[in-house]
């Protein structure tokens, strides 16, 4: 555990990728590999599951402390986070910590993953008692893994680095061996850094290839127009879909393993030959177009949806790629002909599986003239991916980009303030803002992003000085600053004061120039409305 | 009340004067030489001895300034004034009020830790006590300096293996000196100091306080090494063109701020160091407490918590005094 806490440490006190790479390649060739299993569970970002509620853990550190519960609320509204939080206040107050200590599979695997299963006075006695065991760093490490919300602050790029330097294999195949399925444990750390091919895992999908923004004009960037590939870029859930060994398997590009929550895809997957990976989109759809995406939202956390939920809210997987075909890995194939491969292979299959359109053009300026209808089919622009290509692994630069469309734009009033988490903690920088309904104000977005660190931190002060009421966290302030918000996307939603939900909302720039008059009313948004 | 906040500060009318004013007054009794206790303007101000060379440095030559002893009671018009050692920063006082029975202590900016670059503080019995809050909150509780200097020099040691330059970044007036000065009882390696210390370091050196031999950066010659340096700046010089010549150095801050994680990686400083001369929170509780006071007034940073915590939990008289304190203070 204190190895780890080390490790956490260390990633924690360098922005240098090459330090943050060698302090866990430093890791992984002293841990034992029981060890390291789950310190690679934890760095790419997989936790363990709802533990001890929250609630919990604030009610153990009022009782071990005394202190009154507004105070710890205020603290970790100043920290920001709340293992932090629990870990500070719990300094000092406890005998100095007794040196000897577990390794971290003996933490995970028979102290914390037993305590669901215990009542919760045992629960609170045990954890308190490894409160007072541990050092601060160790406590800190604990909560992460108790709240679950373990962010270590390396990508998963750089843990794979980690890995290919300590095991001498590509990184490609790194990747594909975290992908999917696994168990944290001594074998499956050998076998990631056993240079011989293993037994494959038929339910593991290969790492996704993602695209990058396209912020230049693509004549610029990109060459002649007749080297690229468009389609829709369409605004779902990024999906694998597998056919391996008679099952199937939808995988989401959060690596989540989609069971049981569209029926319909795992229904038509089964007419797939078998040896075949898809990549694609998850969509709602009604018709000849994708249904807003709070329709597609209604279906992600729900298990065996009923028959109105299939009806109201159907899903199709519109493919672009083939990865895998006939049990071989087609990836390094170019792109042309996975395409050809994927057509051919949908060619007769039913309107749930569907091929993503080709967008054929001449010109960069056809393209473009296509790309302006983007947002009247319900998608986001125009993806190009480069004729001869590879299907690559993560993001690198080159031969995938998304040429988004410009977004929606509104002038809108701050309302409330909170602060953010983790670097934010104690700033000001989560922010609701409204636009005007008659006399009134009403919510119609938050947003956070978009302002550089000089904006945060005036805003930060202003905030402070003009707030009218707090409710925990939250702030209320004089309606006084404009900010010009873009979004991508506007629907109707009866789960919002507005009855708007605005896609991706974030601040563009922040309207010294206008007065609170100036923002827009609500009619003037709903008139955004596709 | 013997005390009040008026425009220009804290007034004391029965002794015609104000502590810490920042507007300017005829009589000012000064608390300490930081930059939001002790500005320009004033016609006299008092403040102890220890404090008058680093007054001096910051209010210029015309400032007409007197020098009182600690512990040493003089009169104001109708009030009994003395200083008493804050722990704060070399001469830094706390000013007890004595009028008709009645006492008032104003704290200033005071720590209760160890720090052998000035007098420890004093406990002040008072009936009325106002305070300082700036790391008000449960959170903040300092470690020992003599281990944080530990960590320090082996972060040094560590980054001059690494063939890195050590960039600390601290407040000139007081946390440089103190830094200095418990690393003195480690090494006797010289340190780097970036130009706007060196003055005040040498004020320190002048008033007997052992640091570090020091240099200053602007002095070392053209092309000069600092891969193995520790090298002291003020918090503003991070990320300026005067910090090219130390190629990619580690960087540092020592501050009670450090406590928090989010307030380092904010910052981008690779390290914290968890080093104030304000008074943690167990610190601020003894210390009203000590003092008797049954009365509480706060200033500075987070009053709000400080407040509500004495009113609900200690049952004592507290409120918070609106001042423009701990802007631009060296915390
Ligand atoms: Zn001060
Ligand atoms: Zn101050």
């Amino acid at each position: 555990m204190q190895a780890f806490a080390d490790l956490y440490r260390a990633l924690d006190e360098t922005n240098a990728t090459r330090e943050k790479v060698a302090a866990m390649e430093a890791y992984f060739r002293q841990a034992p590999p029981e060890d390291a299993a789950w310190a690679v569970h934890f760095l790419v970002g997989r936790r363990l599951k709802r533990l001890v509620p929250t609630a919990e853990l604030r009610q153990w550190v009022l009782d071990a402390t005394g202190m009154p519960a507004w105070l710890l609320e205020e603290t970790y509204a100043t920290v920001g986070d709340l293992a932090e939080t629990l870990a500070l206040l719990l300094d000092s107050e406890l005998p100095p910590p007794s040196v000897a200590g577990h390794p971290l599979h003996h933490w995970v695997e028979r102290r914390l993953l037993v305590l669901r299963e215990l009542p919760a006075a045992e629960r609170q006695r045990r954890v308190t008692q490894w409160w007072a065991e541990l050092p601060t760093d160790g406590r800190f490490v604990l909560n992460k893994m108790l709240t679950g919300a373990f962010r270590v602050g390396v990508s998963r790029q750089l843990v794979v680095r980690a890995l290919s330097g300590v095991s001498g294999l590509e990184r490609a195949t790194i990747a594909h061996r975290l992908m999917g399925r696994w168990q944290p444990d001594a074998a499956f750390f050998r076998g990631l850094l056993d240079p011989a091919a293993q037994g494959e895992d038929a339910s593991r999908p290969y790492p996704f290839f993602l695209a990058s923004p396209l912020d230049a004009v693509p004549e610029e960037r990109l060459g002649a127009a007749t080297d690229w590939l468009a389609e829709w870029k369409w605004d779902g859930i990024r999906g694998q879909l597998l056919r391996r060994a008679g099952d199937c398997y939808l995988w989401s590009r959060g690596e989540d393993l989609m069971e049981g929550r569209f029926p319909e895809l795992e229904q038509a997957a089964q007419r797939l030959p078998d040896g075949v990976v898809l990549d694609g989109e998850i969509l709602a759809w009604g018709g000849d177009r994708p249904l807003p995406f709070r329709q597609l939202q209604r279906r992600i956390g729900r298990q065996n949806p009923s028959v109105r939920l299939l009806r109201e809210a159907p899903v199709i997987f519109q493919a672009y790629d083939l990865l895998e075909l006939d049990g071989t890995d087609i990836r390094s194939r170019p792109l042309e002909q996975r395409r050809e491969a994927l057509g051919r292979l949908l060619r007769g299959t039913d309107d749930v599986l569907r091929l993503s359109p080709m967008l054929t053009a001449g010109s960069w300026k056809e393209l473009a003239r296509r790309r302006d209808a983007a947002r009247a089919l319900g998608t986001e622009g125009l993806m190009l991916k480069r004729l001869g290509s590879p299907y690559r692994v993560g993001r690198p630069r080159g031969d995938w980009w998304k040429w988004k469309l410009d977004p929606l734009t509104i002038d809108a009033v701050m309302l409330y303030a909170q602060p953010g988490h983790g670097r934010r903690s104690n700033l000001y920088t989560d922010y609701t803002f409204g636009v005007w309904n008659g006399e009134l104000l009403v919510p119609v977005a938050k947003a956070y992003s978009g302002l550089d660190n000089a904006e945060i931190q005036e805003l930060d002060r202003w905030i402070r000085a003009n707030t009218v009421e707090r409710f925990g966290p939250v702030r209320s302030v004089r309606a006084a600053q404009v900010f010009e918000l873009a979004f991508e996307g506007i629907g109707e939603s009866p789960r919002h004061k507005s009855g708007l939900a605005l896609r991706f909302p974030r601040i563009n720039r922040w309207r010294r120039d206008l007065a609170v008059g100036e923002a827009d009313t609500l009619e003037q948004v709903r008139a955004l409305l596709p | 009340m013997l005390v009040q906040l008026t425009s220009a500060g804290l007034y004391c009318a029965a002794g015609d004067f104000h502590v810490d004013p920042w507007r300017p007054v005829p009589r000012a009794v000064i608390t300490h030489a930081h930059a939001d206790h002790a500005r320009s303007g004033m016609g006299v101000y008092y403040a102890t001895h220890d404090g008058l060379p680093l007054l001096r440095q910051r209010l210029g030559r015309q400032a007409q300034l007197r020098g009182v002893s600690y512990d040493q009671p003089f009169r104001l018009r109708g009030a009994r004034v003395s200083l008493h050692p804050a722990g704060h920063v070399l001469g830094s006082a706390q000013v007890r009020i004595e009028v008709n029975d009645e006492v008032w202590v104003v704290s200033g900016d005071y720590k209760r830790d160890p720090d052998s670059s000035c007098a420890p503080f004093q406990v002040v019995p008072c009936d009325t006590f106002i305070t300082e809050a700036t790391f008000a909150l449960p959170i903040y509780r300092w470690p020992p300096m003599h281990e944080v200097a530990r960590d320090m020099l082996h972060w040094w040691r560590r980054n001059a293996d690494a063939g890195k330059a050590s960039v600390l970044f601290c407040y000139s007036l007081g946390k440089a000196q103190r830094v200095l000065a418990e690393l003195s009882a480690l090494t006797s390696e010289p340190a780097y100091l970036h130009g706007a210390m060196v003055p005040l370091v040498d004020l320190y050196r002048r008033a007997g306080v052992s640091m570090l031999p020091t240099r200053a950066v602007s002095e070392a010659p053209r092309g000069t090494d600092f891969s193995r340096s520790l090298i002291l700046a003020p918090p503003a010089s991070a990320g300026s063109p005067w910090m090219r010549r130390f190629r990619h150095p580690a960087t540092g801050f020592a501050s009670g701020w450090m406590r928090i994680r989010g307030n380092r990686r904010r910052r981008g400083y690779d390290r914290g160091f968890v080093v104030s001369d304000h008074a943690d929170w167990p610190s601020l509780l003894r210390t009203i407490r000590e003092t008797g006071a049954q009365r509480v007034l706060a200033t500075h940073g987070r009053t709000d918590v400080l407040v509500r915590y004495l009113r609900e939990e200690l049952g004592l008289a507290a409120a918070p005094l609106a001042t423009p304190y701990g802007v631009e203070d060296g915390a």
